[in-house]
């Protein structure tokens, strides 16, 4: 073959494969483009750059749209697969960059840290998650997973003039690389079991020598390093910490998408890998998904720090989704999908009004801060009394579907399984639903029947109202409609099956 | 018989290097003795005949990150180090937890460790002792996506060293 042909045939491999990547290819390029962009402006016109940030991300969903219309498929010899559960969860991860780039530049100048490097960050950190939600392949995982943990390390530290923030960020680092190196150990030994990296083969080896001890292991291992990444309990230790002193548009960014992202990676290994060790499988997650929903409620209620309870909060939601992962039906992953979906918009909404209280010379991080906030502005009360109901399961919001999906999930196991398990997981699951209602409420008191305490004006800007809008309106219309969501995730799961 | 008694004295030097790392007082000799466990290590790679895998053991490990860890460690004052207590508190749980992992891995080895896939590599690549170029073959075509992601992660890493140690960005 002459050189000429060897040219046109690489160039047309790489645009039949790279489509399938285009949202990433968007973000990357972006992203690279906003830390020239920082050179270029100056100083006290930095905050554009977060407008230039968002149109990387809507150049990535317009792209997103055209690969949900033109199909699926597999490129890069197997290594991603963009088929309905990867679109689903990249647009959820889309959505969680977005609304975060929108809300955090207000932020940052309360705290005067308004850099590009932070929206590049993002982008960067966006792109990993796409990658790792569409990936078939230990290897593919694998770097999506550290491109995604890198840039939030570094994010997590961004606050450089603040002991807590380098604190958090050195915590999340340390316990992420050594929870990495347990995953890795796990991939290793599927690796050695099968002799493939690819995700499928995998499944057949393991289908292959279901009891073998090596199996076992490799599963207990990457079942531990993904523990980690979803922040689920006993692996939960670095959250409260790390979401505490991280910038807290970051916080809300890692509480949503890191989470969503890691929960995929969860499901796709689980279903299409491990399937055949179901039995073991969902005795270890629905132990977790206890300890995890357990251990999140009731440390939530002993809070006074606003970030911490909704870290707690946070935890404690993950066990939920859990749950519909123990459950490793159908029925359980659009649970699942449903839950992260939903939770990424009412979860922003409540981290958006956090947001508005940090104000020059205050941090606003205790509950106590919220005192009297009805009576400075009531919209703000509302609107965070609305995503509080929401997150505490109440009916018409979107936090109540979400969570009437996954104990449908479990209910369902039971009733088709007749397994013991699955009814105390629904017991323990509603109970801890009412534990939950008790530490929300405690905020909505303090917003409604305390004295206001803090004269100061809110931090409004453009880009939170417009996230506030957004929040509310999805938390209230994907409650009372769910059905959009609920016929996507329906899709989304069947590639799993 | 003769590559057994390679390997053996390989597996004892590793094993006994590795030791030396967590017992020896001085932080630059544990960083001296890992370089002798790393190029154990990369003596084993050839005798499984991948020459490329023992080339990059020792110019990564041995030659770059052994150089960041000597750097860090001379950052650091070695004197006050030695006059530490060796143990910290939670000494019991660790060797609690070591042993059962140790115990864990013999179990494996013993019970399961026929199921691990033993490829024999094709005659050819034997032969022409080119695994050089088959790596560089896998590289740029089957795992050509999550090369390129690497290089994204890389550039990463730069910015967030930059970020987080520059005073003024």
């Amino acid at each position: 073959m002459d050189q000429y042909n060897v040219a046109s045939e690489v160039f047309s491999f790489l645009r039949k494969n790279a489509a399938y990547i285009g949202p990433q290819i968007h973000l990357v390029m972006w992203g690279m483009g906003l830390l020239i962009l920082d050179f270029l402006i100056p100083k006290e016109k930095k905050r554009l750059i977060s407008l230039f940030a968002l149109l990387g991300i809507a150049a990535a969903m317009v792209h997103w749209y055209r690969l949900y219309h033109a199909g699926v498929g597999r490129a890069f010899f197997d290594m991603i697969s963009l088929d309905s559960f990867s679109l689903f969860f990249q647009l959820t991860v889309l959505i969680a960059a977005a609304l975060t780039v929108m809300m955090s530049y207000r932020y940052l100048d309360e705290e005067g840290e308004q850099h590009g490097e932070y929206y590049a960050l993002i982008l960067f950190a966006t792109s990993g998650m796409m990658f790792m939600v569409a990936a078939l392949d230990l290897v593919t995982i694998f770097v999506g997973l550290e491109l995604m943990s890198i840039s939030v390390y570094v994010l997590v530290g961004f606050l450089r003039f603040n002991l807590k923030s380098n604190e958090a960020s050195l915590k999340y680092f340390l316990l992420g690389a050594f929870s990495t190196g347990v995953l890795l150990y796990g991939m290793s030994l599927l690796y050695g079991i099968s002799g493939s990296t690819n995700l499928q083969v995998i499944g057949y080896a393991v289908s292959q020598n279901p009891t073998s001890p090596a199996v076992v292991l490799g599963m207990i291992g990457m079942l531990a390093g993904l523990f980690f990444k979803v922040a689920a309990v006993p692996f939960h230790m670095w959250a409260p910490d790390a979401y505490e002193g991280a910038p807290t548009s970051v916080t809300a960014f890692m509480s949503v998408a890191v989470k969503a992202a890691a929960f995929a990676v969860f499901f796709r290994v689980l279903m299409v890998s491990l399937g055949s060790l179901r039995d073991l499988s969902t005795i270890l997650i629905s132990v977790v998904a206890i300890l995890t929903m357990t251990v999140g409620n009731w440390a939530a209620v002993t809070q006074s720090n606003i970030k911490r309870l909704l870290a707690y909060s946070s935890i404690s939601h993950a066990g939920y989704v859990l749950l519909g992962l123990a459950t490793g039906s159908e029925l359980g992953i659009r649970a699942g999908a449903v839950y992260l979906f939903l939770y990424t918009f009412m979860n922003l909404g409540a981290w958006a009004v956090v947001l508005l209280l940090r104000r020059r010379d205050i941090p606003g991080e205790q509950i106590d801060d919220f005192n009297g906030l009805f009576f400075r502005n009531p919209w703000v009360a509302g609107l965070m009394l609305l995503f509080l109901l929401s997150l505490g399961g109440i009916p018409p919001l979107a936090g109540f579907i979400a969570k009437y999906y996954v104990f449908a999930a479990v209910i369902q196991e039971y009733l088709t399984a007749g397994s013991k398990l699955m009814l105390w997981l629904a017991i323990i699951a509603v109970l801890n639903a009412v534990v939950a209602l008790y530490y929300y409420v405690k905020i909505v008191v303090a917003m409604f029947m305390k004295e206001l305490s803090e004269p100061a004006e809110l931090s409004f800007s453009v880009g939170n109202t417009i996230t506030l809008i957004i929040t509310a309106a999805a938390t209230i219309i994907l409650g009372i409609y769910p059905n959009v969501v609920i016929r996507f995730a329906e899709v989304a799961a069947l590639p799993l099956l | 018989m003769i590559d057994q008694i390679i390997f053996y004295t390989l597996a004892f030097i590793i094993v006994a290097m590795s030791l030396m790392v967590i017992l020896a007082r001085n932080a630059v000799r544990s960083a001296l003795y890992l370089i002798s466990a790393l190029l154990g290590f990369a003596a084993l790679y050839i005798r499984l005949q991948a020459e490329l895998l023992a080339g990059v053991q020792i110019l990564v490990y041995v030659g770059g990150i052994m150089v960041l860890f000597l750097f860090v460690i001379m950052l650091v004052s070695v004197r006050t180090m030695e006059h530490q207590a060796r143990q910290t508190r939670q000494w019991k749980a660790a060797v609690v937890i070591a042993l059962g992992v140790a115990a864990e891995l013999i179990y494996l080895i013993v019970r399961g460790g026929s199921i691990f896939v033993t490829k024999q590599p094709p005659d050819a690549l034997l032969t022409k002792s080119q695994n050089t170029q088959v790596v560089g073959e896998a590289l740029y075509s089957t795992y050509l996506l999550p090369f390129e992601i690497a290089s994204v992660l890389l550039l990463v890493a730069m910015i967030g060293a930059v970020v987080l140690a520059k005073k003024k960005i």
